[in-house]
């Protein structure tokens, strides 16, 4: 921000005098208006679209494909069929805490874009407890969500509340300590100073620092899921078993705006990986023209997100929902021992290479495309072996 | 801080505090309790203690809420309809809070209080100077923590009363030992 | 002060925003309550009774588990961003204190809490 706004006062655009504080509050004002209505919200839409198109191309559907090209403009008829409807609040439900629920799970959702660093200039606030900031506001959505499930005063409402709740914080352990070897190896909880500590290089970047690392970046993309009550963890929703959740009583746009938070989270997911483990906006300096550069590493980051963003919508499509035993064994017998070893192990490693192993990086970066290299062998053996039982158009 | 920011939070700490004892409905007292909590969070983040206002809003917003939450429902609690009991207990208790309020005015009117700006050290509020802190002055506290923690597993997992697996094994064999004995 | 103004403006978009949808869906969206529209969802059946009521005691386990656990990442924090000052003393005293811990997720573990049957 700071360095947006000196380079905005340097160019001469704001006059001479203009004060710092005077530009610095326009400049936050524009940036915020253009985050939230140029990126978070439409990205919420648009990824429901992506992701139904996406979803019915896995199980050999069509998908949404009737509004605009390609169905594109599905989520901006989504979005007005929810205006348009009925606002109900049940007569038992607690009417102010119903009605104040969907305000929280939006602001767990849009107060966390506040930290984004989509480049190394266009950063709304770089606090220097980043990271820290993220994993307080969104646990705000625990508090929603409870909010919900109990103000409904409905049986299906409760139980999916609770049991979100009780997924939610379960999970925020091992996630948690999943960012911990990020720290112990940058010594900061910026956003900014983390990302700046890797590399644009895949060697350099922190998922393939130490086998540690490596690990915890799993352990955290799965929480996250988990956390974000993206199927196989969707059981709150479990529409077979519990309707719609927390989120059955609600109607029109109260309800449109849990979900939005849900496929708005995806991008939050997304970009707390991207800036941990993948080197963030980091890219190689081609130009000394700031412009230049920081459209670049916004598409960098973009690019990051929007691939981990597809990988889970692909998850998706793939996995069938676990059993809330499962569930709970998953997080507390395997990830919570697994990412108090791992931090162990990373700060013992910290103690041995405080600078880093260089080695390292190139040999787990080299293993790790060859993992990549056997994974998509097969996907492309099942898809060829698929094809051939299913003839069908991908695009309709 | 600015002024006019400390008064806010104050205002919404002292109407919220007021909400967790005034409100029937315990869910309602609870969520007033985090409001209270975390305008105490921003206000130590706006005195520049920003690291412990995080972690004031981490555990207070996050695991205390949905810990008392899950004890509301556990033992049912409903709305109260108002005060119960003896009138004796009342005059009492009336009393009793008037003693105290008393004695805390004593104690808080401007003559006894005295409030001195210390002003702040380098590297106040930050992490640095809190994890020195930690790791030297309070390092005993810090260790004696964990050993708190240790107690409160032990209790909850004890409070909620349920048998290990290797106890229900047992307790299958000896039953089945005392059917084969009773055949 | 200037560092958090972003985090206001933030906060008071997402209230207004939520605001002003749901005040426009309250004046497009029809008006026509009835007595069994706004009933508690129940599956074609009435419904026996409020939700209400009391809850299973494995949440509040779970619950409890979590604080203790989050009340130990908090107290790591420090510790994992001063790990180079601290040093091998630090590290000690960390170990030390995630073994304690330990001992306590050994002896939930052992005793069936961490069970969801």
């Amino acid at each position: 921000m700071r360095t947006l706004v000196q380079t905005l006062l340097a160019s001469g655009f704001f006059g001479r005098n203009t004060p710092y504080d005077l530009v610095a509050a326009i400049a936050v004002f524009v940036l915020s208006a253009a985050v939230f209505l140029g990126v978070a919200f439409p990205f919420a839409g648009i990824v429901s679209w992506v992701e139904r198109r996406v979803w019915a191309r896995i199980q050999s559907r069509v998908g949404p494909n009737r509004v605009g090209p390609n169905g594109f403009l599905q989520w901006l008829a989504d979005g007005v069929k929810h205006v348009c409807k009925e606002d109900i609040v049940p007569t038992d439900a607690d009417p102010v805490l119903f009605k104040m629920a969907p305000y929280l799970v939006v602001l767990a959702f849009v107060l966390p874009w506040a930290v984004m660093p989509f480049s190394s200039a266009l950063i709304l606030a770089d606090l220097n407890v980043g990271i820290l900031y993220m994993t307080a506001v969104t646990a705000i959505t625990v508090v929603g969500v409870l909010m919900a499930g109990w103000a409904s005063n409905d049986k299906w409402s409760l139980i999916g509340g609770i049991r979100s709740a009780a997924q939610i914080v379960s999970y925020e352990i091992p996630a948690g300590l999943s960012i911990f070897p990020v720290v112990l190896m940058t010594g900061t909880l910026s956003m900014q100073g983390i990302i700046r500590a890797q590399g644009w290089a895949p060697q350099h970047w922190f998922l393939f620092a130490n086998p540690f690392t490596f690990v915890a970046a799993n352990i955290l993309f799965i929480s996250a899921l988990a956390e974000g009550n993206r199927t196989p963890f969707d059981l709150p929703e479990a529409e077979s078993e519990l309707v719609a959740g927390f989120a059955t009583e609600y109607s029109g746009m109260r309800y449109l705006f849990f979900f939005m938070a849900e496929w708005g989270n995806l991008f939050i997911i997304g970009a707390i990986i991207a800036t941990l483990f993948l080197g963030g906006w980091q890219f190689p300096r081609v130009s000394n023209n700031p412009v230049v550069m920081n459209v670049l590493e916004l598409i960098t980051f973009n690019v990051k997100v929007l691939f981990l963003v597809f990988v889970s919508m692909w998850v998706r499509g793939t996995l069938p929902r676990v059993r809330i035993d499962q569930l709970m064994t998953l997080c507390w017998k395997y990830f919570v021992p697994i990412a108090f070893a791992n931090m162990i192990g990373t700060a013992i490693w910290v103690a041995i290479w405080p600078e880093g192993n260089p080695v390292a990086g190139y040999i787990m970066f080299a293993a790790g495309i060859v993992v990549a290299i056997v994974f998509i062998r097969r996907v492309v053996f099942y898809a060829k072996r698929s094809q051939m039982e299913l003839y069908y158009y991908p695009t309709i | 801080m600015h002024t006019a920011l400390f008064w806010f939070l104050a205002a919404v700490s002292v109407i919220s505090a007021l909400g967790v004892v005034l409100q029937r409905n315990p869910v309602h007292c609870l969520l007033s309790l985090i409001v209270t909590l975390l305008a105490i969070a921003v206000m130590f983040i706006g005195e520049g203690a920003i690291v412990v206002g995080f972690l004031q809003a981490i555990v207070y917003g996050g695991a205390i809420m949905v810990l008392f939450l899950f004890v509301i429902w556990l033992l049912n609690l409903g709305v109260e309809i108002g005060p119960t009991g003896h009138i004796a207990l009342k005059f009492f208790g009336t009393l009793a809070v008037a003693a105290m309020t008393a004695e805390l005015m004593a104690f808080m009117l401007p003559p006894h209080l005295e409030v001195k700006y210390a002003g702040h050290v380098a590297g106040y509020g930050s992490i640095d100077s809190l994890s020195q802190k930690l790791f030297s002055e309070y390092l005993v506290a810090f260790e004696v923590t964990s050993v708190l923690l240790l107690v409160a597993v032990i209790g909850a997992v004890a409070l909620a009363r349920r048998t290990s697996a290797s106890e229900i094994a047992q307790n299958a064999d000896d039953s089945a030992r005392r059917a084969q004995g009773a055949s | 002060m200037t560092t958090w103004f972003p985090v206001l403006v933030t906060f008071v978009f997402a209230a207004v925003v939520v605001g002003v949808m749901v005040s426009i869906n309250s004046i497009l969206g029809p008006k026509r309550p009835s007595a069994i529209k706004s009933e508690a969802f129940e599956c074609g059946n009435p419904s026996s009774g409020g939700a209400w009521g009391r809850f299973s005691v494995r949440f509040y386990l779970t619950a409890l588990l979590f604080l203790i656990f989050d009340v130990d990442l908090v107290f790591l924090y420090p510790w994992a961003v001063e790990i180079r000052k601290l040093g091998m003393f630090g590290f000690v005293e960390a170990v030390v204190f995630i073994a304690i811990l330990a001992v306590g997720l050994i002896y939930a573990w052992e005793r069936g809490a961490l069970d969801w049957d």
